[in-house]
């Protein structure tokens, strides 16, 4: 009990620390040109503070893990909550280690908002400490999952440096494909953060609105009812064959495919679009405020670091993160279902797509060793694949249902 | 073989770009180009761009390309995603039992992109025919690439070349040239020299003019043992559609019986199942389960036999225990390659219907338990007192035929249907009555003997899947053959830097697989610890 509660502490604590380290490192960035100020000196002042708080965040943040799995008695990797908080500690950890090989502390400015982000999202899901279910309770499940975190959390270090390698060395001056690529997979995290926002915002107010569909499931007691769809957000897309119960703030504006089937599909179709609506518009807003394209925005901040350096880390920290999320995601996961279903591979949409990104993961390296993609190329790559590793994380087990999915938003 | 001959006088294969002692480029038009030959074999020979004539070249050519290895990555991933649109026919929900209910399932649930999906095979995606010839191709590509690279590969290994050709040292992308220092001796400048990249871990190559540091050769073996580790692992992956090597069979296995698991010589009696829940005091934290509850194990108490006979046909079983235990989720049984797993139940199904016979005429006197087993109904049963019971008649799954005739729709007992005949005073009284949905019809309007049901028999039915994977330890054997290889290319790079002296000029030139990064870092340093007037020209990486 005291267990877990100190371990809520203290990933709050690890929260607030990576908002600051965000924030400072944002001044780190974007201060160097204050004037009076010597640039190198100004970066690297602030830089090391925020590094700092990086690691007394990354330390309670190993608290958490720590405690929680003593007061939950297996690993906290069981539930959404629990991966998406761990992902996120994988990537503060993978940051530090790319630190220590390069020194390059700016990195940070890039991933630990990244950082931000992900334990934000995590913290949209129930946090229950729930026992497991027999399928989970084998060493072979942790290990697997704890590895194939720590894989993704290194090739997020790749994706943070390949975007930076884009927004350095991007031309500004004129829009191009690039700029306009470039724009996307930034409005894209912006889709992320909308989410999040919007998610922690309704759960906080009652603004249900409640759904019963035409068709009968068993409840858990094992008799049959009408099933329920609870929105916590406002409804766009109405369930199909379904009928409002209790009227939130806004009225459907239309109803689901009938293929979308299950009584969360369309609970998530309304959550996705509403992440997608308050993306683009944060995205607007800042247009509107800043006159500029983000990416104009964000690159005098990036000015002054060499991109081969970038280039290298984007590399490097892709050749440790493959090998590691080869071990976890492919090799572990399939001893682990050999152990549990007598089948190392069954071609479930999680097991494919932890394939797809591997497969990704293998062309990105043959491009670049033996056809000489380096620089832009690669940098594209790397963050591609990092958006193919989160629609993995979000869409895989939030639309696909499958073995491995994750019950939630 | 035609062979050619460089102006150093050794002559190279046929196919060769870069004299095999010299290292001067040996096609004239090469030697002109900005672009110096590929430096990753040093210019051997390679089959795949030396012969392009006949078609078994072509083939040969297409599979050994790097482009096209990618090209296949690509397709088999766009084709896996897109077997992710729509579940898989064995992910299926519900029952499909005829492929038309296939096809009715994929329309009716995701419309017209189901009924789509459904017509072109995507519902098996991955055991069509076109996938599973992507995935050959695959491996064809990984075998042919390998063979093409791996002697070339050898040969720029095992004879590092020591007196360059100028031309050669100035093709490397880090190159430096420049006149000799005043009174330098070469010699000191060498073993100098040497020194220093020594300490950096190099071996050293050296003559008196000319010296070669080289490191982590072996990791150009990498991307080779992580190729043979994944050829080894499609292997094993193909080996399971020899028979004999892959089964896998499903069981389902009543508590307290016994049966035989198909197509081995084996028996598997399931002698108690039980489902455990945790309970309130061992969860973590309190939870609002609306009601519900959490399963903690699923475990079949079982025994596992080995049938002497199996060989003799249509001799009886001969059973021996080969091994007991319990089967639980993520601990199977096991018994030399056979597995056995736990893998679904139907808990509280009908297993003996219960009565107790009473004599209605006689103050409902009770005259004995009737127990009808409703998997081995038995034919007779002595109540004692002159009173048996005979079972003339049971459908297990009961239903009114079309003829009008009751019939069994399956052989499980899901609607039970007995028909009893009570004999009582040797035979002299003879009444029939039925069971049937929970009440019982009698024969005659006035009878002597009534039947009042008691609670029937639950019982737990284990659904055991059996399997046998002699693959899968080499599987596991490719993948950690994968994984070294993939270490040895990745944490360690293949570097050499020359330094050789003409004339009276000093040439430094760097070559490495990767991390040119690194490699600068070790060049500059040399330098400026060998205080060679040298600055490091870099050309653009290719
Ligand atoms: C899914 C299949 C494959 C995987 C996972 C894979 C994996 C790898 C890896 C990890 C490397 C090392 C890359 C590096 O060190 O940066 C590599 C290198 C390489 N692979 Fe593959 N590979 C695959 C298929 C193929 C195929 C089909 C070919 C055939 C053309 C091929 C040709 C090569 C070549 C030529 C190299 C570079 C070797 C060198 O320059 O030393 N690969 N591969």
């Amino acid at each position: 009990m005291q267990f877990i509660q100190v371990s809520d502490w203290l990933l709050d604590i690890a929260f607030l620390l990576y908002v600051l380290s965000s924030i400072v490192f944002v001044i780190a960035m974007t201060g160097k040109n204050w004037a009076g100020r010597d640039p190198k000196q100004h970066e690297a002042k602030y830089g090391r503070i925020a590094y700092w708080l990086a690691v007394i965040g990354f330390i309670a943040q190993t608290g958490y893990v720590v405690t929680r799995w003593i007061g939950g008695g297996h690993s906290p990797t069981s539930n959404m909550f629990e991966f998406m908080a761990f992902l996120d500690f994988c990537i503060i950890l993978a940051y530090l280690i790319i630190y220590r090989i390069y020194k390059l502390t700016v990195i940070g400015a890039f991933v630990l908002p990244l950082g931000v982000i992900m334990l934000a999202y995590s913290y949209v899901f129930p946090k229950d400490v729930t026992p497991l279910i027999p399928s989970l309770q084998s060493y072979w499940l942790h290990i697997h999952v704890t590895t194939a975190a720590l894989g993704e959390g290194i090739l997020a270090v790749g994706f943070a440096a390949g975007l930076m390698y884009l927004i350095r060395t991007v031309p500004q001056t004129v829009s191009t494909k690039s700029t306009k690529w470039l724009e996307v997979v930034l409005a894209v995290v912006l889709m992320l953060v909308g989410f999040i926002g919007m998610e922690s915002t309704f759960a906080r107010m009652d603004q249900k609105t409640v759904f019963e569909m035409n068709k009968e499931t068993q409840n858990a007691m094992g008799q049959m009812e009408k099933a329920q769809a609870e929105y916590t957000m406002p409804a766009l897309v109405a369930p199909a064959d379904a009928t409002i119960i209790k009227q939130g703030p806004m009225s459907p504006l239309f109803t689901a495919p009938t293929w979308m089937e299950g009584k969360d599909a369309a609970r998530k179709l309304n959550t996705m679009l509403w992440s997608v609506l308050t993306g683009v518009v944060l995205y607007g807003v800042l247009r509107l405020i800043f006159r500029k394209r983000l990416g104009a925005l964000i690159q005098p901040s990036v000015e002054g670091i060499e991109p081969e350096l970038l280039d290298e880390i984007s590399y490097r920290a892709i050749s440790i993160g493959y090998p590691v999320f080869t071990l976890g995601a492919l090799i572990f996961a399939m001893i682990w279902a050999q152990e549990a279903w007598g089948r190392f591979w069954g071609w479930d949409p999680k097991e494919v797509w932890a394939l797809i990104v591997w497969l990704f993961y293998s062309a990105y390296l043959h491009l670049r060793l033996s056809r000489g993609w380096i620089g832009a190329k690669s940098a594209w790559m790397s963050v591609i694949g990092f958006v193919i590793i989160l629609i993995t994380l979000v869409v895989v087990n939030l639309v696909i249902a499958g073995l491995h999915s994750y019950a939630g938003v | 073989m035609d062979q050619r001959k460089c102006e150093c006088g050794h002559t190279n294969p046929i196919g060769t770009l870069l004299c095999e002692s010299c290292g001067k480029p040996l096609d004239i038009e090469i030697e002109e180009q900005t672009a110096f030959p590929d430096m990753r074999y040093e210019g051997m020979a390679r089959r795949s761009q030396t012969y392009t004539k006949k078609v078994i070249d072509r083939v040969w050519n297409w599979f050994s390309s790097v482009k096209i290895a990618i090209g296949i990555i690509i397709v088999i991933l766009i084709g896996s995603a897109v077997g992710t649109i729509f579940p898989q026919q064995q992910y299926i929900p519900v029952p499909v039992p005829t492929e038309a209910d296939v096809a009715r399932f994929y329309t009716e649930t995701y419309g017209k992109l189901g009924t789509i999906y459904y017509e072109l095979g995507f519902h098996n995606l991955y055991s069509s025919w076109w996938f599973v010839t992507l995935l050959v191709m695959l491996g064809t590509s990984l075998v042919i690439c390998s063979l093409d690279r791996v002697i070339p590969l050898y040969k720029a290994l095992k004879k590092p070349r020591l007196n360059q050709h100028k031309s050669f040292l100035k093709g490397q992308k880090l190159f430096a040239e420049g006149p000799m220092p005043e009174g330098a001796k070469q010699d000191e400048l060498l073993a100098n020299a040497a020194q220093v990249l020594r300490k950096k871990g190099y071996r050293i190559f050296s003559t008196d003019r000319a010296l070669m540091a080289e490191k982590g050769r072996f990791s150009r073996w990498g991307p080779y043992t992580n190729h043979i580790g994944l050829i080894l692992f499609l292997i094993g992956v193909l080996m399971r559609s020899i028979p004999g090597f892959f089964m896998d069979e499903y069981v389902w296995v009543r508590e307290g019986q016994t049966v035989a698991i198909p197509d081995t010589p084996y028996y598997v009696k399931n002698v108690s199942y039980h489902t455990e829940y945790w309970s309130e005091s061992e969860m973590p934290e309190k939870l609002d389960l609306k009601g519900g509850v959490i399963p903690k194990s699923f475990q079949t108490d079982a025994i596992l036999y080995l049938n002497k006979n199996a060989d003799l046909p249509g001799a009886k079983p001969d059973l021996i225990e080969v091994k007991s235990g319990p089967i639980v989720v993520n601990h199977p049984m096991e018994h030399e390659s056979l597995y056995l797993y736990q893998s679904g139940v139907q808990e509280m199904q009908l297993g003996a219907l219960n009565f107790n016979l009473i004599d209605q005429k006689n103050g409902n006197k009770e005259l004995g338990l009737i127990k009808v087993d409703l998997y081995d109904p038995p034919k007779e049963q002595d109540l004692g007192n002159g009173i048996k019971v005979r079972t003339l008649d049971y459908f297990p799954d009961f239903i009114m035929g079309a003829d009008g005739k009751p019939a069994t729709q399956t052989n499980l007992p899901k609607n039970p249907m007995v028909a009893l005949e009570i004999i009582a005073d040797n035979g002299k009284i003879s009444e029939k009555m039925v069971y049937l949905q929970g009440s019982v019809i009698t024969q005659k309007t006035d009878p002597q003997f009534g039947l009042v049901i008691r609670k029937p028999d639950l019982i737990d039915i284990t659904g055991l899947n059996v399997r046998k994977d002699k693959a899968v330890p080499l599987i596991y054997f490719g993948s950690f053959i994968f994984m070294i290889g993939v270490a040895m290319g990745f944490f360690w790079q293949h570097r050499r830097i020359w330094v050789q002296f003409q004339e009276d000029d000093v040439m430094l030139a760097g070559h490495t697989n990767k991390n040119w990064f690194g490699l600068r870092r070790e060049v500059d340093g040399l330098i400026e610890q060998t205080k060679l007037p040298l600055t490091v020209e870099e050309k653009s990486k290719a």
